[in-house]
C-alpha cells in the first residue's frame, strides 16, 4: 500500500510554475498571512492601520497584474490548462482587486465607528479576494469549486458581521445555508460532468460533450449553472439576497453584490464558452428563462421597496438578468464574441456604478440613520455634491447615456441583435421593457433627492470621511469616464483570447 | 456624401463649450448667484459667438455638403466614430439652439424660478445646450443618439425641481415617455446598423447602405424609429406628456422644450428615418401624414378647451407640428422645406409665447384665461407683442409661421413618390381647416385676455391683491404697483426673435436659400433609391 503511493510520489514531476503568472495570488496569500499576524500585536486603538495595510496589499497584488498585463506575451498556462492567465483573466482579476480596495474605502470608517473585529473583518475580506483572483484564471471544474468555496465561506461571516445584530445574523445563516446547499447542487453537477466525460478539464468537457447527450450529462450542466444560479442570485434562486443584502454590514453587501455576484458569473463565462458550447440546446433555453425571470422578478419587486438598501439589492437582481441575457444566445450565431464582450462590459461598469451607489448609501446613512428611500428627500438641497454623484450612479445603472451603465446596456442589446433569431430578439423585447420599468425605481430615488422636502428638516451637510470621498471619486470617475469613451475597456474579452487557450 | 473639412474644430467648440462654463460654475459656491448668473451668461454669449462665427465661415453656396466636418476615431470596438458635420438642413437648427438658450439665460436673469438654486438651474441649462447642439452635428448614429439622450435628465430635473404644483408627475411622465421611445429607437438603429453589413454607424455609410435592405425590414425598422422620434415631435397619439410637460416646466424649460427639443424629432425624421430606410418611409407616410392632420385637428380643439394660457400654447405646439410632419411626410422638395422652416418658425413664436405665458404668470400669478382681461390696458406693451405673436402663429402672411404652414398644406396637393394623391388631398384639406381653428382659437384667446376691461381681481393694481406667491424682485421699477410693463431685460430677451420673426417672413428666403440644396439633394437620393 504504502510503497505503491511512494511509487507514485516517485513518478510524480512537478509541474512547471510561472511564478510571474501566480504572483497576485501570491502577494494575496502573503499579505492575508501579514494581516492576520500584525493585528495580533496592534493595539486596539491603532487598529485602523489594519485598512491602510489591507489598502496596500491589494495595491501589491494590483502591481504583478499591471507588469502581466505590459508583457502581455501569449496566454500564460500552468498545470496543463487548468489555470490560465489570458486578457479575460487579467481584466477581471483588475476589477476584483480595484472592487476590494474601494470596499476596504468604505469599510474603513464603518468598522472603526462600530466596533467590530477589524483585523478579522480585513483576512476575511482578503481571503476572499484570492478566492475571486482564483476563480478569473480557473479553467477545471475543481479549481473553480475550490475557488468558489474560498470566496464563499468568508463571504458568509462577513455578512454576519454585526455580531449583536439580529438581522445581520439572520443575513448570514440565510446565505450561508442556501449558500452551502447551492455548492452541493453545484457539486452533484459536476460529479455527473465529471463521471460522464471522464475529465474535470473545460476543454476535456468540451471535446466530449457532443451533439448526443446523455440524460445524466444534461443533469449535470443544468444543476452546474443552477448551483452558480444562487452565487448570482438569479430568479428563482435569488431569495437569499435582499435579506442577506438588508442585513450585512453595508460595505459587505456592496462587495457581495458587486464582487460575489461577477466572480458567479466569471465562473459561468468559461464553462459556457468552453465546456458547454455543444450542449447549447440545455443551456440556451435554461439561461432564457432565467435571464427574462431575473430581469422581470428584480425589476418588479424593486418597484414597491421602500428600503434604499433592498431596492438596490432587487435592481442588483435584475442587473444580474441583463448581465446572463447574452450568455442565453452565446452559440446561435456570429454573436458569441459580442456576448463575451458584453458580459465583461458589463461586469466592469457594473462594478463601479454600484458600489459608487453604495459608498452614497453609507454617506447618507452616517446622518439619517435610516435606509428608508424617504430619508434621502431634499438631499439635492443640503448636499449637492452627494445627490449629483448618486444621481450619475443611478442614472447610470438605469442606462442612460452619458453614463456607463448605458454602454452596458447597448452592448447587451447588440449582442442580442448580432445573435440574431427569435430567442435573442424575443429576450432582447423583454430586456428593452425591463429597461424602461427600471427607469421607474430608479427616478423614485431621484425625484426625493431632487424634488421632495427634506423630512426632518434637518439641513446640515453631510461631510463623509475622507475614505469614503475617495470610494467615491474612484467610482464616479469610472462611471463617467467609461460613459465617454467605452472603448477603453470595451476592446478586452476577445473570445479569442478565451477559447485560444483552449489547447493549454 | 460630399464633405468639407474647413475648420472641422469649430463644432465641436461650438458644441461643448458650455461644458467649460459648466466646469467653472461647480466651483463656485451656490450662495454666490450673481457671479454664477454672469458665467453663465458669458458661456451662452461666447457660445453663440462661436455659432455666429460658424455662420459667417458656412459655404452658402455648397449647403448640400457637409462642411466643419470631422471623423475620428471613438469606439473602435462598435465600429462607432466621432463624426459631425453641418449642412443646410441642420445648421438653422443649430444656430436656433444657440440663440434660444442664450436668450433663456439673459430672460433668467431677473426671472430665476421660485425654488431658487440659480447654480444647479443654470448648470442644466448649459449642459441641455451641449445635449442640442450635439444632436443637430452629429452624423453618427451613436452619437446622436447620446446627444439625443442627454437632454433626457436635464429637462427632467428642470421641470421636476423648478416646475409648477403637479410637477413630479409631469417630469416623469415625460421621462417615461421619451425613455420608452428611444429604448425602442435604439433597437432600430441596432437592426439597421446589422441589417447593413454592420460595418459603420455613420449616416454617411447607412443613407448609402440602408435603402439596399428589403422593404420588409426596412418597414419595421422604421416603426421603431418611428416611435422614438414621434413621441419627441409630440405626434398624436404619443403627445400626452407634452401638455403636462409644458404646462409644470419653468418657463425657460417650456421656451426650450418649444423651440428646440421638440425640433429633435423632427430633425430624426428628416435626418435619418427618411433617408437610410426609404421604401420604409413610402409605406410610412400614409400614416404618418394621418396622424398628423389627426394631430391639426386634435391640437386645434384641445386649444379650444383650455382654460389655461400655458396649456393652450402646449396644444398648440401638438397642431404646429401636425403641419410640420404633413410636410415632411409628403416626401417632397417643397414639403420637407416647409417643414424645415416650420420648425425654425415654430421655434422662433412658439418660444415667444412661452415667455410671454412666462411673464403673464410672473404679474399676475395665474394664467387662468377667464381670470384676465383687458391686458390692453394694463401692461400695453406685452399686451401687443401677445397679439403679434398670436399673428405670427396662426399663420399671418408676412410673419414667419405662414412659411412653413402654407407650403407644408400646399405639398400635400402633390406627394412624391407615387403616394396616393387623394388621401393627400383630403390631408390639405383638414389641415386647412386646422388653420381656421388655429385662427380661432388664438383670436378668442387674445379677445378674452387683452381686450376689455381689466378684471375686478386685477384692476385696483394693488399689491393686496398679489398676497399668494412670492413678490416679484424687480418690484422697484414700477414702485406702487406689481403690474408693471416689458422690462430691461425681458426687452433685450425678446427683441432678436420679434425681429427673426418679421425678417423670416418678409424674407423667407434667408433660410430656403440654403435649405432648399440640402432638401434636394435628400430628396433625389430618395428618387435614386425608390425610382420616381
Amino acid at each position: 500500500m504504502i510503497s505503491t503511493i511512494l511509487a507514485q510520489v516517485g513518478d510524480f514531476v512537478s509541474p512547471v510554475i510561472d511564478w510571474h503568472a501566480l504572483a497576485p495570488e501570491l502577494v494575496l496569500v502573503v499579505g492575508i498571512n501579514l494581516v492576520l499576524f500584525i493585528d495580533l500585536w496592534v493595539d486596539e486603538s491603532k487598529k485602523w492601520a489594519m485598512a491602510t495595510l489591507t489598502g496596500f496589499v491589494l495595491l501589491g497584488a494590483f502591481l504583478p497584474v499591471v507588469t502581466l498585463a505590459v508583457v502581455g506575451d501569449d496566454v500564460r498556462s500552468m498545470f496543463d490548462g487548468r489555470y490560465v492567465i489570458d486578457e479575460y483573466a487579467l481584466v477581471l482579476k483588475a476589477v476584483f482587486l480595484l472592487t476590494a480596495y474601494v470596499v476596504v474605502l468604505m469599510s474603513q470608517t464603518e468598522l472603526e465607528e462600530g466596533g467590530y473585529y477589524q483585523g478579522e473583518f480585513y483576512v476575511l475580506l482578503l481571503a476572499s479576494v484570492l478566492g475571486m483572483v482564483m476563480m478569473t484564471s480557473s479553467r477545471d471544474l475543481v479549481s473553480i469549486f475550490v475557488a468558489l468555496e474560498l470566496l464563499s465561506i468568508p463571504a458568509y461571516m462577513l455578512a454576519a458581521w454585526r455580531k449583536r445584530d439580529r438581522k445581520s445574523n439572520e443575513a448570514g445563516v440565510k446565505y450561508y445555508l442556501l449558500g452551502v446547499f447551492a455548492s452541493a447542487v453545484l457539486l452533484y453537477g459536476m460529479s455527473f460532468l465529471y463521471g460522464t466525460t471522464g475529465s474535470t478539464r473545460l476543454v476535456d468537457i468540451g471535446a466530449e460533450l457532443g451533439d448526443e447527450l446523455m440524460a445524466m450529462q444534461v443533469l449535470g450542466i443544468v444543476f452546474v449553472i443552477a448551483g452558480f444560479g444562487f452565487k448570482i442570485s438569479a430568479v428563482p434562486f435569488h431569495t437569499w439576497a435582499p435579506d442577506t443584502y438588508e442585513g450585512a454590514p453595508t460595505p459587505v453587501t456592496a462587495f457581495l453584490s458587486v464582487a460575489a455576484k461577477a466572480a458567479g458569473f466569471v465562473a459561468l463565462v468559461p464553462l459556457i464558452f468552453i465546456a458547454f458550447p455543444a450542449a447549447d440546446s440545455v443551456y440556451q433555453p435554461f439561461l432564457w428563462v432565467l435571464a427574462a425571470l431575473t430581469m422581470t422578478v428584480g425589476n418588479v419587486i424593486a418597484l414597491r421597496q421602500t428600503n434604499i438598501v433592498r431596492l438596490l439589492a432587487y435592481s442588483s437582481v435584475s442587473q444580474g438578468g441583463f448581465i446572463l441575457m447574452p450568455l442565453a444566445v452565446v452559440g446561435t450565431g456570429d454573436g458569441a464574441d459580442s456576448a463575451l464582450k458584453a458580459v465583461v462590459f458589463y461586469l466592469i461598469v457594473y462594478a463601479f456604478m454600484n458600489l459608487g451607489a453604495f459608498a452614497i448609501v453609507i454617506a447618507v446613512a452616517r446622518k439619517t440613520r435610516s435606509g428608508n428611500i424617504t430619508s434621502y428627500g431634499g438631499l439635492f438641497s443640503y448636499s449637492p455634491g452627494l445627490a449629483t454623484l448618486m444621481t450619475i450612479f443611478l442614472a447610470s445603472l438605469a442606462g442612460i447615456p452619458p453614463f456607463g451603465g448605458f454602454w452596458a446596456k447597448f452592448n447587451v442589446f447588440r449582442a442580442m441583435l448580432d445573435a440574431g433569431g427569435w430567442a435573442a430578439a424575443s429576450l432582447a423585447v423583454v430586456g428593452a421593457v425591463n429597461s424602461v420599468i427600471a427607469v421607474g425605481y430608479y427616478m423614485g430615488v431621484l425625484r426625493e433627492m431632487w424634488m421632495r422636502p427634506v423630512p426632518d428638516g434637518d439641513t446640515t451637510t453631510i461631510t463623509p470621511p475622507a475614505p469614503i470621498w475617495a470610494a467615491l471619486g474612484i467610482t464616479a470617475a469610472a462611471t463617467l469616464v467609461l460613459g465617454i469613451f467605452p472603448g477603453l475597456v470595451l476592446r478586452f474579452g476577445d473570445l479569442q483570447d478565451l477559447t485560444g487557450a483552449l489547447g493549454g | 456624401m460630399e464633405t468639407i473639412t474647413d475648420q472641422n474644430w469649430l463644432l465641436s467648440v461650438g458644441t461643448f463649450l458650455p461644458l467649460a462654463g459648466v466646469l467653472v460654475m461647480l466651483f463656485v459656491p451656490k450662495s454666490e448667484e450673481y457671479w454664477h448668473k454672469v458665467i453663465a451668461l458669458v458661456t451662452a454669449g461666447a457660445t453663440l459667438g462661436v455659432g455666429i462665427y460658424t455662420l459667417t465661415q458656412f459655404d452658402y453656396d455648397q449647403s448640400a455638403k457637409m462642411q466643419f466636418f470631422v471623423d475620428t476615431e471613438w469606439i473602435e470596438v462598435i465600429k462607432s466614430n466621432y463624426i459631425v458635420g453641418l449642412d443646410g438642413i441642420s445648421l438653422p437648427l443649430y444656430f436656433l439652439s444657440m440663440v434660444i438658450t442664450f436668450l433663456v439665460i439673459v430672460y433668467t436673469w431677473d426671472n430665476m424660478p421660485e425654488a431658487g438654486n440659480a447654480k444647479a438651474f443654470l448648470i442644466l441649462m448649459l449642459v441641455l445646450q451641449t445635449g442640442m447642439a450635439g444632436t443637430f452635428i452629429a452624423q453618427d448614429l451613436i452619437l446622436f443618439f447620446v446627444f439625443f439622450e442627454v437632454v433626457l435628465l436635464p429637462m427632467y430635473f428642470m421641470i421636476g425641481v423648478w416646475g409648477g404644483e403637479n410637477r413630479q408627475y409631469a417630469s416623469l411622465k415625460f421621462f417615461l415617455y421619451t425613455m420608452f421611445g428611444s429604448a425602442l429607437m435604439l433597437v432600430a438603429f441596432l437592426a439597421l446598423f446589422f441589417q447593413t453589413d454592420a460595418q459603420s454607424f455613420s449616416f454617411a455609410h447607412l443613407v448609402e447602405a440602408g435603402p439596399l435592405v428589403d422593404k420588409d425590414v426596412q418597414v419595421w425598422i422604421f416603426s421603431g424609429m418611428f416611435i422614438g422620434f414621434a413621441v419627441k415631435v409630440p405626434m398624436f397619439p404619443f403627445h400626452t406628456w407634452l401638455p403636462d410637460a409644458h404646462t409644470e416646466a419653468p418657463t425657460q424649460g417650456s421656451v426650450i422644450l418649444a423651440a428646440i427639443l421638440l425640433k429633435l424629432g423632427t430633425y430624426g425624421f428628416v435626418r435619418i428615418a427618411i433617408p437610410m430606410l426609404p421604401e420604409g418611409a413610402v409605406e410610412w407616410a400614409p400614416w404618418i401624414g394621418l396622424l398628423a392632420v389627426i394631430g391639426i385637428i386634435y391640437g386645434a380643439l384641445g386649444c379650444l378647451a383650455q382654460t389655461d394660457m400655458k396649456r393652450l400654447i402646449a396644444f398648440s405646439s401638438v397642431a404646429h407640428m401636425g403641419f410640420v410632419m404633413l410636410g415632411i411626410s409628403t416626401l417632397t422638395t417643397f414639403g420637407i422645406n416647409a417643414a424645415l422652416f416650420g420648425m425654425v418658425a415654430h421655434g422662433l413664436i412658439t418660444g415667444m409665447l412661452f415667455f410671454i405665458a412666462g411673464s403673464v404668470k410672473h404679474r399676475y400669478h395665474t394664467l387662468e384665461i377667464k381670470r384676465m382681461s383687458g391686458l390692453l390696458t394694463q401692461v400695453p406693451k406685452l399686451a401687443w407683442i401677445l397679439g403679434f405673436c398670436a399673428m405670427a402663429s396662426l399663420g399671418l402672411p408676412g410673419l414667419a409661421g405662414f412659411w412653413g404652414e402654407f407650403p407644408a398644406i400646399l405639398s400635400a396637393y402633390n406627394p412624391g413618390f407615387g403616394l396616393p394623391e387623394e388621401t393627400f388631398r383630403t390631408f390639405m384639406v383638414v389641415a386647412a381647416i386646422g388653420t381656421v381653428l388655429a385662427a380661432s382659437y388664438l383670436l378668442w384667446l387674445y379677445q378674452r385676455m387683452a381686450f376689455g376691461e381689466p378684471t375686478e381681481e386685477f384692476s385696483g393694481h394693488g399689491p393686496a391683491a398679489h398676497a399668494v406667491g412670492a413678490a416679484p424682485n424687480d418690484e422697484h421699477e414700477h414702485g406702487d404697483h406689481d403690474l408693471h410693463d416689458v422690462t430691461l431685460v425681458e426687452w433685450i430677451a425678446w427683441i432678436p426673435i420679434l425681429i427673426a420673426i418679421i425678417v423670416l417672413g418678409v424674407y423667407p428666403h434667408l433660410l430656403f436659400n440654403f435649405i432648399d440644396p440640402a432638401v434636394t439633394e435628400l430628396v433625389g437620393r430618395l428618387g435614386e433609391s425608390i425610382g420616381p
